[in-house]
């Protein structure tokens, strides 16, 4: 049992900086983590590794509720070696991870790959555990200042997540991993100073050098060998030109001079002509895009009239395009090739619109340059809502990979361009007669294409169109479908022209207003003519019952809801587990079972590490702390653990259309959000020492009321920001973000350290079992906020956080006889 | 028909034991479980392939082709399963199943010249040449083409020629095939490719992932010329219940 704080001879100096830097540390290497993994693995799978990595803080809970006493004992020494380990491995156990051999595709083949996968869990547990060891052993120790030990825990941490997006742009992903390392020992070499400890410098200073002198070959990613990049690398005499790190990706470039590069998806049968020399650009080492060499001869562009997504112009002569998506530029090619006076082209991230537009702009013929065409770097619906309109064509491009799309690794990513709300707005942008246009893979049995055909009926419903089956085209070849929303009824000449372009390219028609059934399934034959039916039916008078029936998730997805990659149904899953081994795997829809699986074993891991240490706990308890009920401990601490992320994470959400950019809206939301908790936090320190907090049971009330009526104002307001706040320059709309966020915070800074300071008045050694219930909170609450607004949406993640707040009054961790007189409140 | 059927399952039961006799193969009993897997495999999936079973010469080929030897000696242990093998170089064989399927789909013939994009273990270069006369394979990377002509070679196979480079112009000098196959996925079909296969020829395409095959693309090139795919699932599916054409 370790000593009351009164008793206890400290440092004069409290080691604020430390705890700051290692929590600025360690979240910066969490979101370096998800980086990494995507790049040498896939994002779900990185997705489920990190999230139970973080389980290392749960763990490091039931580890100081076990030796908390001879740890606090030597307290300088435990906290700075804890510091200096977390430093080691964050960068070593990364180093070692990326040497097990798991192959997530091989999970259904072989049974070794789930040693291996467990194997990465644990090794990438380690840095997290050490770094939840410092901060848990800071705020134990120092439980009568506890709240600017946290205080400071979340300051750090607000830091961290702002600067690791910073220092994604400014160094590869891999040094950045050696920086943090150094970060780790840095914070070590603070807390030597911080708490006059000068010996340990002795053994810091080798590990620096050691970090330091990591030889080269260690510190080189190593990717999956069935990524794209991978396999490109293969080719003879192929190479990387460059590289360029972001939050976004990991952008490289390859040439091959000796085998040229030839992507061309969705190309007709009947072409005759090949794509022009290209550049392979891969993101996160795979999901291909190219650049194509251009030097001004139209004609080297020809194979880009041989593609679904040509079929608008022949439709209509287009004079105003917008790409959505540019990428490598492929789809500006295609329409100066079909003659556009006018292009503007839209491409989120800056760093690809730079290597087309001035890096490589010599081999991509100046492209964005040429007359008429313009680069915009923007949110594509940002950018729609603010441009001039009028475009006869508007044009989102297909992006993603096939085998990304078809496995079902977006499952989780939220997507804001094929949402209704986003149709609708696109449609608005259009000219009299104009068309908007969307190219999808096709993937058997159809999904896709299918919910986006729903989406755009659903987004002309919106628009007050009546009849928009007559104003819907479909067509597909062997590989791509495209989709055709026009913004007025399509003429009989439009659909003769319709069927002479597909004719002549071997696409076959799948819906067009008055199409018969036997002209759907012609060239590019099915088993049955899928498309045609799903596309009548969805039109028909009973599309509720077709949806429902329909073996896949076809309901439109929506900005509340933007997850138009969930295609899951848990009904067909059975018949699907049943031809997994016969290539029926990839129907899955792996993205979403990969969340399940890590919110299950997220549960089962928390379980043993909250309930071990219960066991543990109740053969050593002693009457004193016996006061605090167990069940109060674990109601209060998992309650605000779910509730702070359930908040964070729908905010960020919420405020994403807004801020118009996603590095905006995690920057800005989950910085604002830690920093104002960590100012709310160090508000209650100072008050507590001042002695007017009382036993924190009015304060705590009113931070809770103060949450609960700051959120439910949000959550009534946030979806109705008028337009001409969302038109305000990018400054402006961080500042009103910052501004709405910073009382929310504040407020929710105050409870947790409110629960941890009755703890340590009433029962010390539960605090670090409040710390690993905390951590398994987090963890699980990421896992579910994302579960629930698949299926409810954002706004229902934001009122169960409320909700949980609320709930917290019942559970204040004090004693039973106080009890009572909490209930008042 | 009944008793053809039957006999066709005698003959098919009764092919690995033969084979393993006259060769006295230790991996004999393990080839005769994989054509059963496979058989089963068909059955299953019958409704996509319109048939019951696949043409009996693939099942011959499967059942004496040794495929052990076309897998790295760790991964050997399951050169007989129904399932991808890795093989090196972010390449796998196929699965059986699917090797099988991609050959029956082609309909072979004795005397047909065959191209094979994708030469990888050189597995499925080898079914080929059992059921047909020619076989031209092309292999982008050198070390697994090295690779796979010594052991074509080590096997007996004199029916196969095997060239290391980009197989996007196909092999024009011994054009044109009676039959194109894509052994991995490809963006798009080569033009040329197309401009090779004669009227009457059939080229497959799988799509998907190196481990799991989500589709087979079947283009068939009519006698007058026109091209005419069919994308055939390899499971049984049907995304739509209910009456709703």
């Amino acid at each position: 049992m370790c000593r009351s704080p009164g008793d206890t001879i400290k440092p004069q100096r409290l080691p604020l900086l430390s705890v700051a830097l290692v929590s600025a540390t360690a979240l910066a290497y969490e979101v370096l983590l998800m980086r990494l993994f995507s790049i040498i693995q896939w994002h779900h799978f990185a997705y489920m590794i990190i999230s139970l990595a973080l389980l290392g803080y749960g763990i490091s809970g039931t580890f100081l509720t076990l030796l908390q006493g001879p740890l606090l004992r030597r307290f300088s020494t435990s906290y700075i070696i804890n510091l200096a380990l977390f430093g080691i491995t964050a960068t070593g156990c990364f180093l070692f991870a990326q040497q097990i051999p798991f192959n997530a595709e091989e999970l259904l083949w072989d049974k070794r790959q789930i040693v291996w996968l467990l194997s990465t869990y644990l090794l990438l547990t380690v840095p997290f555990f050490f770094a939840a060891n410092a901060i848990g052993l800071a705020l134990i120790y120092y439980r009568s200042r506890l709240p600017r030990i946290y205080a400071a825990d979340l300051l750090g941490a607000g830091l961290g997540s702002i600067g690791i997006l910073v220092l994604l742009f400014v160094v590869m992903p891999l040094q950045a991993l050696t920086l943090l390392g150094l970060l780790g020992v840095g914070a070590a070499l603070l807390a030597v100073w911080e708490l006059q400890q000068k010996k340990a410098i002795i053994w810091l200073l080798p590990l620096v050098l050691g970090l330091l002198l990591l030889p080269d070959n260690w510190r080189t990613l190593q990717i999956s060998p069935y990524k794209g990049l991978e396999q490109t690398l293969l080719l003879s005499d192929s190479r990387i030109i460059a590289q360029r790190s972001s939050p976004l990706g990991l952008l490289t470039v390859v040439e091959s001079p000796t085998i040229p590069l030839r992507h061309a998806p969705g190309l007709s049968l009947n072409a005759t002509t090949e794509p022009p020399a290209q550049l392979a650009v891969f993101t996160d080492g795979d999901g291909l895009s190219v650049i194509s060499h251009y030097q001004g001869d139209r004609q080297t562009l020809a194979h880009f009239d041989q593609l679904t997504s040509a079929l608008p112009y022949h439709l209509l002569p287009v004079k105003r395009a917008l790409i959505l998506g540019a990428g490598g530029g492929g789809d500006v090619l295609q329409a100066v090739y079909h003659d556009t006076a006018v292009i503007d082209a839209v491409e989120l991230n800056q760093q690809f619109a730079r290597l087309v537009s001035t890096d490589y702009a010599d081999f991509a013929g100046h492209i964005y340059q040429a007359p008429g065409v313009t680069l915009h770097v923007s949110e594509a619906r940002s950018f729609a809502s603010r441009s001039p309109g009028d475009y006869d064509l508007i044009q989102v491009s297909l992006l993603d990979s096939f085998s990304a799309s078809a496995s079902g690794q977006h499952a989780l990513s939220e997507n804001h361009i094929y949402t209704i709300e986003a149709l609708a707005e696109f449609m608005q942008q259009l000219a009299r007669g104009g068309y908007l246009s969307i190219t999808r893979w096709i993937k058997l049995p159809p999904r896709d294409t299918l919910k986006l055909f729903a989406t755009a009926i659903a987004a002309l419903r919106t628009s007050g169109v009546t009849a928009p089956g007559q104003q819907l085209i479909l067509i597909r070849g062997w590989q791509t479908a495209t989709l055709l929303i026009k913004n007025s009824r399509i003429s009989q000449e439009e659909i003769d022209r319709l069927r002479e372009f597909c004719a002549a390219r071997s696409f076959d028609v799948a819906y067009y207003p008055g199409i018969k059934r036997d002209e759907s399934n012609r060239v590019n034959r099915l088993r049955e003519s899928w498309f045609y039916d799903a596309a009548s039916a969805l039109l028909g008078d009973d599309p509720d019952r077709f949806l429902h029936d329909y073996k896949f998730n076809l309901t439109p997805a929506s900005d509340e809801q933007p997850y138009f990659f969930h295609f899951f149904k848990w009904r067909t899953l059975p018949e699907i587990l049943q031809l997994r081994e016969r290539g029926g795997a990839p129907l899955a829809n792996t993205g979403y079972l990969v969340l399940v699986a890590t919110l299950v074993q997220a549960i089962i891991a928390s379980l043993l590490l909250v309930l071990l240490p219960i066991w543990i706990y109740r053969q050593r308890i002693k009457p004193k702390t016996r006061s605090v009920p167990g069940s109060r401990v674990v109601g209060y601490f998992l309650l605000l653990g779910m509730a702070f992320l359930f908040i964070e994470i729908a905010f960020i959400h919420k405020l994403l259309l807004f801020l118009h950019h996603p590095l905006y809206a995690v920057a800005v939301v989950l910085s604002s959000f830690l920093v104002f908790s960590g100012l709310g936090s160090a508000w209650l320190g100072h008050m507590q020492a001042k002695g007017r907090t009382g036993d924190g049971r009015r304060l705590l009330f009113r931070a809770v009321v103060a949450i609960v009526v700051l959120g439910t104002l949000y959550l009534l307001a946030l979806g109705n920001l008028p337009e001409q706040l969302t038109t305000l320059p990018d400054a402006a709309r961080i500042l009103i973000s910052i501004s709405l966020i910073a009382p929310l915070a504040f407020c929710m800074g105050m409870p947790f350290p409110l629960g941890l300071s009755r703890l340590a008045e009433y029962a010390p050694d539960l605090i670090p079992w409040a710390w690993a219930i905390n951590g398994c909170a987090s963890v699980i609450s990421a896992i579910l906020a994302t579960l629930l607004a698949i299926h409810l949406g954002f706004s229902t993640v934001i009122a169960a956080a409320l909700v949980l707040y609320a709930l917290v009054l019942w559970v204040f961790p004090v004693p039973r006889q106080k009890w009572t007189e909490v209930s008042r409140y | 028909m009944f008793y053809a059927r039957q006999l066709y399952w005698l003959f098919v039961g009764l092919l690995p034991m033969l084979t393993s006799a006259a060769l006295g193969d230790e991996y004999a009993q393990a080839r005769q479980r994989l054509v059963e897997d496979i058989q089963q495999d068909v059955r299953d999936t019958s409704l996509y392939l319109d048939k019951q079973a696949l043409d009996l010469r693939v099942m011959t080929a499967i059942s004496s082709v040794p495929r052990h030897e076309f897998v790295p000696a760790a991964q050997r242990a399951y050169a007989y399963e129904n399932r991808p093998v890795p093989i090196g170089y972010g390449q796998t064989i196929s699965q059986p199943y699917i090797v099988a399927l991609m050959s029956d789909l082609i309909k072979p013939r004795a005397g047909d010249r065959v191209l094979e994009l994708g030469t990888g273990s050189g597995y499925q270069a080898a079914i080929l040449a059992e059921l047909t006369s020619e076989v031209y394979s092309i292999e982008i990377i050198e070390e697994l083409g090295k690779q796979a002509a010594g052991t074509l070679s080590s096997l007996g196979y004199d029916n196969i020629t095997l060239r290391i480079g980009d197989g996007y112009y196909g092999w024009e000098e011994h054009a044109p095939f009676d039959a194109i196959v894509v052994t991995a996925a490809a963006s798009h079909v080569p033009p040329p490719l197309v401009a090779q296969l004669k009227p009457g020829g059939r080229m497959v395409i799988p799509v998907g992932s190196r481990f799991l095959t989500q589709q087979l693309v079947l283009i068939e090139k009519q006698a007058d010329g026109q091209l005419v795919t069919r994308q055939i699932l390899p499971v049984k599916f049907v995304p739509l219940t209910g009456g709703h054409n």
